[in-house]
């Protein structure tokens, strides 16, 4: 399956494509002499993870003030109204600051260093899989090859962490929630996979940016939902499994807290909890952006095809790019939040039956659909 | 529930000759029973109620509830404080339905004085007594919800559950701990307005209803939850002397307002204004945890039906009977069960004749249907054990007392 290590090997032998993003060319522009020429790539790096952990720390902090405010709306009432004074806008650095502010337990019979760890390794793969995600067709950390597989592997990484934080808290409790996520993981990741397989298979490439000008055509509505009738269905399963595979009601079993305390994150406070939290928000905007990339027309947009057209100055267009990206992934933020107010969660078993025996399947099928209507369109129109 | 000791790993003795000539040894891996303490601070215990469970893997293989944590003598204060003092102490065994209550003690009491009470006091007790169920009913709903993981039908019941308490607190001033009902009657009679107002929730509760029906009730994952999970047969409850909705959902057509009639339930029965719910295996087997949820919520709108009636009956008159500001009961001993909503609530009054009971002694509905979780939650998942567990609806304030 999306083995870390050998996404990894890949990579390596992948290499970047176009050599560098527009920090480093900017750097290899305006940089003093006085820098020699093989810091420039580290400085880049450098710039990029500072970039990267701010902005996700960032959208998880207004995704749990969203979230709170959905929920409290779904549930006739206010949410949070008073820190900060306009609609509670402050309560998620209220609450960041409280959890700075907790006491670092960490309980006795606990394995101290994978008890710490866990919520590093969670929070690390997260950002991680970030790297590979281009917000706008010049605004990129990594230009991978690779960059849907990478980023599926690294996700799955997590899975890892949590199970971790599970045995590592030394109760009961966390380790039925982590075992349940390994279940769960593994029994969803082949559908995820398996569905994003279909758009991958119209877009031909794993790269995200190649994907997305894959579908500028048609005055920016060429997109894979447009081109295959079989991404429909691939979307659907596709959100599915990704509400699984981020820990998501209704299949927020691992955490269950009606069930097991709060699962794997039962022995977890303050700072450390609130890394386990963070790593469910941009989990839920990663899998969005792999939806909306590769569901929902990635950055193109009628919009972005008229600035285009006009030959607006660049970072304009990038700009409308990068709003286009980000509204549609939060449209699938949005109703992952829906969801989860809405509906009961589901028993183990059901989980798992949905996972292997309807989802896996029902996946497959999509796959040799659209592979068969990309082989026969490409036999027509030869 | 002593743990068996076994050694995680046995060899076998003699290895395995395989066909390439090497030997294999072979060796078996216990995989053990974890033994849990669900509780007493588990969200899904409803309070401070610790449930022993044994599990292999997320099977559960055995259960045993443990009791005590809330207990509070209060069958022993009802030795020591005088009759109408030890009104107040009631409220708290079940905090949820605490008309129910005072009305069950009171109503222990007035046979043991012969007293009558007003037919106006009658009817607003009747009107509590039933607010009140449909308030207990709502808080049963919502956080079977919350058992389950959907967070939104609690809120929308405790909407409807708030309108509730405010009127009650128009009634008597208390949200929770009502002590209204009293030995005699009501301790005064309800403000000016307050019957229209409580007309206007029974039209309103009844969209709302609806609601609550629509959403969580035949919702997919709800019913696939809940259906043919810890079926209680009909033997089985009645051996187990379970009451109430718990009784009801497993098929046996008893209720105590109807069958052993007290106030006015009978009255308003002939009238037709309400009729008792059956659980009828709707969605599964009969008396699984959906027939029992199922009860508890068709009951809230023949509830509002009982209500309708007294808002209809209802006549002027005074609210209290002939009573002494200080009691001297009689000398003898009184029964009186009446259906609480979580099952028979009976209270046991002895008196020598004077000022303080002899004995005051509750059986507690919840305390007699906790019982049979040790019969049905083994063989279930741990998902179905909080399920099975949020439909018996304990309230741990009355299993303790």
């Amino acid at each position: 399956m999306l083995n870390p290590i050998v996404t990894g090997a890949a990579l390596v032998a992948e290499a970047p494509a176009q050599g560098g993003n527009l920090t480093l060319d900017l750097l290899r522009e305006h940089a003093p002499a006085a820098l020699p020429g093989w810091s420039l790539p580290l400085i880049t790096a450098l710039i990029s993870v500072v970039i990267v952990i701010t902005v996700i720390s960032l959208l998880a902090m207004v995704s749990v003030w969203l979230e709170r405010k959905v929920s409290g709306h779904i549930q006739c009432r206010y949410g949070p109204m008073y820190a900060g004074g306009w609609h509670g806008w402050a309560q998620s650095i209220a609450d960041g600051v409280k959890l700075l502010m907790k006491e670092d337990m960490i309980p006795l019979g606990s394995d101290k260093a994978l008890f710490m760890l866990a919520p590093a390794l969670v929070l690390g793969a997260i950002f991680g899989a970030f790297v590979a995600m281009p917000l706008a067709p010049d605004f990129y950390f990594a230009d991978i090859h690779l960059g849907a597989f990478f980023i599926l592997g690294m996700s799955s990484l997590t899975t890892i962490g949590v199970v971790m934080a599970g045995w590592a808290s030394n109760s009961k409790w966390s380790l039925y929630g982590s075992m349940r996520e390994a279940a769960q993981v593994v029994a969803y990741e082949i559908p995820l996979g398996l569905s994003l397989m279909v758009p991958l298979m119209v877009a031909g490439t794993f790269n995200l940016l190649d994907a997305s000008a894959a579908q500028s055509d048609y005055w920016g509505m060429g997109w894979f939902v447009f081109k295959n009738p079989f991404v429909i269905p691939a979307g659907i399963l596709f959100f599915v499994a990704a509400l699984a595979e981020t820990k998501r009601a209704p299949f927020d079993l691992p955490e269950a807290e009606s069930e097991l305390v709060a699962g794997f994150l039962t022995e977890y406070s303050g700072i450390r909890w609130s890394f386990f939290f963070m790593e469910e928000y941009a989990a839920m905007y990663l899998m969005s952006l792999m939806a909306a990339v590769f569901f929902l027309g990635g950055f193109e947009s009628p919009v972005l095809h008229v600035a285009r057209q006009a030959e607006w100055h660049p970072i304009l267009c990038n700009l409308i790019a990068a709003t286009t990206l980000i509204a549609k992934s939060m449209f699938g933020v949005l109703v992952m939040m829906w969801v989860r107010w809405t509906l009961p969660r589901v028993r183990i078993d059901q989980v798992m039956t949905m996972g292997y025996k309807y989802l896996t399947p029902l996946a497959l099928l999509c796959a040799l659909g659209a592979a068969l209507w990309e082989a026969g369109k490409a036999w027509i129109f030869a | 529930m002593a743990t068996e000791h076994k050694p995680s790993i046995t060899f076998h003795p003699e290895p395995r000759q395989l066909p390439g000539g090497e030997r294999e040894y072979m060796m078996d891996v216990r995989t053990g029973d974890l033994e849990v303490n669900m509780g007493p601070q588990h969200p899904a215990t409803h309070g401070v109620m610790k449930i022993l469970i044994r599990t292999d893997g997320e099977m559960v293989t055995a259960a045993q509830p443990h009791l005590g944590f809330l207990h509070r003598c209060a069958e022993k204060i009802g030795e020591n404080v005088e009759w109408l003092q030890y009104l107040p102490y009631t409220d708290r065994y079940d905090y949820l339905s605490s008309m129910n209550n005072n009305l069950g003690y009171s109503m222990a009491v007035e046979k043991l004085l012969g007293v009558e009470i007003p037919r106006r006091a009658e009817m607003i007790r009747t009107i509590c007594a039933e607010l009140n169920r449909i308030a207990s009913a709502l808080v049963a709903f919502g956080t079977y919800g919350l058992d389950l993981g959907a967070f939104t039908p609690f809120l929308y019941a405790f909407r409807e559950r708030e309108w509730l308490l405010q009127i009650f607190e128009k009634a008597c001033g208390a949200r929770l701990t009502y002590s209204y009902l009293r030995i005699g009657g009501l301790f005064n009679d309800v403000p000016p307005g307050w019957l229209e107002e409580v007309a206007h929730f029974c039209d309103v509760f009844e969209e709302k209803w609806q609601e609550y029906y629509d959403l969580l009730m035949v919702n997919h994952i709800f019913v696939k939850r809940t259906a043919d999970i810890g079926v209680i047969t009909k033997e089985q409850a009645l051996d187990f002397g379970l009451t109430g909705p718990m009784l009801r959902g497993s098929g046996v057509d008893f209720d105590l307002r109807r069958d052993l009639p007290y106030m006015l339930y009978g009255e308003a029965h002939d009238a037709g204004a309400w009729k008792v719910v059956v659980g009828r295996g709707e969605k599964g087997t009969l008396g699984d945890c959906w027939d029992r949820i199922y009860v508890r919520v068709a009951e809230m709108m023949q509830s509002v039906g009982i209500v309708r009636w007294c808002l209809a009956n209802i006549e002027e008159g005074p609210v209290l009977g002939d009573i002494a500001k200080t009691l001297k009961v009689p000398e003898g001993e009184a029964y009186v069960g009446i259906e609480n909503p979580r099952g028979e609530l009976g209270h046991y009054a002895v008196s020598d004749g004077g000022k303080v009971a002899v004995r005051c002694r509750v059986r507690g509905p919840s305390f007699c249907n906790l019982a049979i979780l040790e019969d049905i939650m083994p063989g279930t998942l741990l998902g179905d054990a909080v399920a099975i567990i949020g439909s018996t609806d304990v309230v741990i304030g009355e299993t303790d007392r």
